[in-house]
């Protein structure tokens, strides 16, 4: 079991700015630079005290938002591959479906890994819905686009023997030759998120980790969807708990009352996360038309469920509904085991926990006290936890 | 080609094309805008009682096929010139409304064989101004209200309840917009060598402007007017970016105004 230690980097400072939105047109001028360069250093300190305590790292990025400073997540994954020690480095995700140069982006990654010593965890989404205005990337397509970029980094990641060409429908290179190759071969591991039980088969057949997050207790469709792909290319063989990777905000303390208080804080982050002008929450072409025509009839679909199959909605919910929809561990550190080992009892297997420890206001002593209570007394019972076995997943 | 129902569609190049054709004499062809052609719209019946009016869904939009190889308006402007030979149309009136205007222009910069006219209403496809300025307002980026009070001269008939519409209509509206994002998100609802080639429409052309467009300015319709030779440039009032839709009766009777100016 790994436990991976995430922040977004958030400006909490602008998250009253009366312009009224967080992400894509908020004017910089709500972002003063002396206070954005101690938030990264606290932030990086914080990540550093993690790897020292026995977590591993997750970075992300995102664009034109105070949500999220890490405007590329290479410039924060360089650091970590250089200060920390220890820990596994995960980004989740590089964003390559919008991404207008794989080449760059297979460069970054490869010297990532090799100044880390094959210490990268390497995970491709295709990017959120707003950010195909500010990268300009065409929403219509992105799929496409996000398989052939991958195709493309892994090939120039895996090809030793001298240059090939690429001649794609979206990429164009020639003469592809990665220096630095990656330290670990053939190539990092491969992760990506997604909602929907197509991609997670495909996810399954590939045999990458699969990343989830939002849904609580209504991930174990996904993961199944992805059980029944890797089946099918391993000969029927399940994936092990390592193949599963979830997502929750983490708050705990001591005591009850100062875990909840911790909570409130972390939860700002959903409760900002979708303040969006909403012409940027749809770009054309990024969902399906039958999804884009439900939505424009007002339907959106649930995503967020407790055990009792209650539908939570995590942008105006409370800690308490957070938690039953595990859309956050909190509580002593106690209870936030309890809470973690149910929730990998339901989902028939769970190797990979990352944990929002830091978000919105929460402060730089809340946080430090967060990841040391996880790291001293749930990590080392969730290492001793036995995970479901595969012959129960296979019954269920 | 085969023309399998003149009320619902056809097949060229193996695509499945639907089609709306109205009327008797002279070909037509009408070129819908980003929003899509409504079969019932008053303007085909207006045009259809002195020409032939040939109106299809472009590929990608309403309910004609995307091929997955189409992603450029030029595909467009080729398949149009195909349609034109396998139907054996000649001399035709090319009438294409803000997209559809940058299909029509796409398609005479490439051959005007087969046309005798060319009429480009509030249309887009070229760049005039500065690179740090739009010159075409970012529908992608504004609601649909506010894209509404834009468009039109009189937002309020635009006004749509989707939860009370059809489900396969708003099926359609949602494939119009992947449609037109899918051929004009960027270079944004512009080529920028078309400026360029615009001289080699060398066959009479007629700009028609809604005057209320606040999507496009009149400065840059008559932009786009003066770089094709002797082409002229005629508001329509009480319009805006769609002028075929807030004044029929006007747009039809600019075309034939137009037609009989030129034809001989």
């Amino acid at each position: 079991m790994r436990v991976y230690h995430f922040s977004e980097h958030p400006y909490p400072n602008a998250w009253d700015d009366p312009h009224g939105y967080l992400r894509v047109d908020l004017p910089n001028r709500a972002l003063d630079p002396k206070i954005a360069a101690d938030l990264f250093h606290r932030y990086h300190d914080e990540y550093l005290l993690a790897d020292e305590l026995g977590l591993d790292l997750m970075l992300n990025e995102h664009h034109q938002t105070a949500t999220c400073m890490n405007a590329t997540s290479i410039v924060s994954l360089s650091i970590m591959a250089r200060q920390s020690k220890r820990a596994r480095i995960l980004i989740l995700g590089y964003p390559i479906g919008h991404r207008s140069d794989p080449m760059r982006a297979a460069e970054e990654l490869a010297m990532i890994d090799v100044i880390s010593r094959g210490r990268l965890e390497m995970g491709f989404v295709k990017g959120v819905p707003y950010e195909f205005a500010p990268s300009n990337a065409n929403p219509v397509g992105v799929m496409d686009r996000f398989w052939e970029s991958h195709d493309f980094i892994i090939k120039a990641m895996t090809t030793h023997d001298g240059p090939f060409n690429w001649e794609g429908e979206h990429f164009h290179y020639r003469q592809v030759n990665l220096w630095p190759r990656p330290w670990q071969q053939p190539h990092p591991p491969v992760w990506s998120t997604t909602a929907s039980k197509s991609n997670a088969r495909v996810l399954g057949e590939r045999g990458y980790v699969i990343a989830v997050l939002g849904s609580g207790y209504n991930t174990r469709m996904l993961y199944d969807s992805y059980r029944e792909g890797y089946a099918s290319t391993h000969n029927g063989a399940l994936p092990g708990p390592d193949r599963f990777a979830y997502l929750a905000l983490f708050a705990t303390a001591h005591n009850e009352t100062e875990a909840r208080r911790r909570g409130e804080l972390v939860a700002g982050y959903l409760r900002t996360g979708a303040n969006v002008y909403p012409p940027f929450k749809s770009p054309p072409g990024y969902f399906s038309v039958d999804d884009t025509a439900r939505l424009l009839r007002g339907f959106t679909p649930e995503r967020s469920f407790t055990k009792d199959r209650r539908v939570v909605d995590m942008r105006t919910a409370s800690v308490q509904d957070l938690i039953d929809s595990v859309l956050m561990v909190c509580g002593t550190p106690d209870q936030c085991y309890q809470q973690i080992t149910d929730f990998i009892e339901y989902t028939g297997g769970l190797g990979n926990l990352l944990i929002m420890a830091q978000a919105g206001f929460l402060s730089h002593a809340d946080t430090v006290d967060s990841l040391t209570l996880m790291a001293k007394e749930i990590l080392p019972r969730l290492k001793e936890y036995k995970q479901p076995a595969a012959a129960a997943i296979a019954a269920a | 080609m085969t023309l399998q129902d003149s009320a619902t569609g056809m097949t060229v190049n193996g695509i499945r094309l639907e089609v709306v054709e109205k009327g008797r004499g002279r070909p037509l062809l009408f070129l819908h805008p980003g929003i899509g052609l409504d079969p019932g719209a008053p303007v085909i019946d207006k045009l259809a009682e002195q020409v032939r009016v040939i109106a299809p869904s472009h590929p990608g939009f309403g309910g004609s096929e995307q091929p997955k190889t189409f992603t450029t308006v030029d595909d467009l402007a080729y398949f149009y010139l195909d349609l034109l030979d396998e139907l054996d149309l000649k001399d035709v009136v090319l009438v294409g409304v803000s997209f559809g205007g940058w299909i029509a222009a796409e398609i005479a910069v490439k051959s005007t064989a087969r046309l005798s006219h060319v009429v480009l209403a509030n249309a887009v496809g070229i760049k005039v101004g500065a690179r740090d300025m739009r010159d075409i307002a970012d529908i992608f980026a504004i609601t649909e209200p506010e894209l509404n009070k834009l468009a039109y001269f009189d937002p309020k008939p635009a006004e749509r309840d989707y939860k009370a519409m059809a489900e396969a209509d708003v099926r359609v509206i949602a494939r119009n917009r992947e449609a037109s994002a899918r051929y004009g998100w960027s270079p944004y609802m512009h080529d920028p060598k078309l400026k360029s080639r615009l001289h080699r429409i060398r066959i009479p052309t007629q700009f028609l402007w809604g005057a209320a467009d606040r999507i496009l300015s009149e400065d840059y319709g008559r932009a786009y007017c003066a770089a094709i030779p002797g082409a002229r440039f005629e508001t329509i009032a009480r319009a805006g970016h769609y002028p075929h839709v807030e004044a029929p009766e006007a747009f039809a009777r600019a075309i034939f105004a137009f037609m009989q100016g030129q034809a001989k």
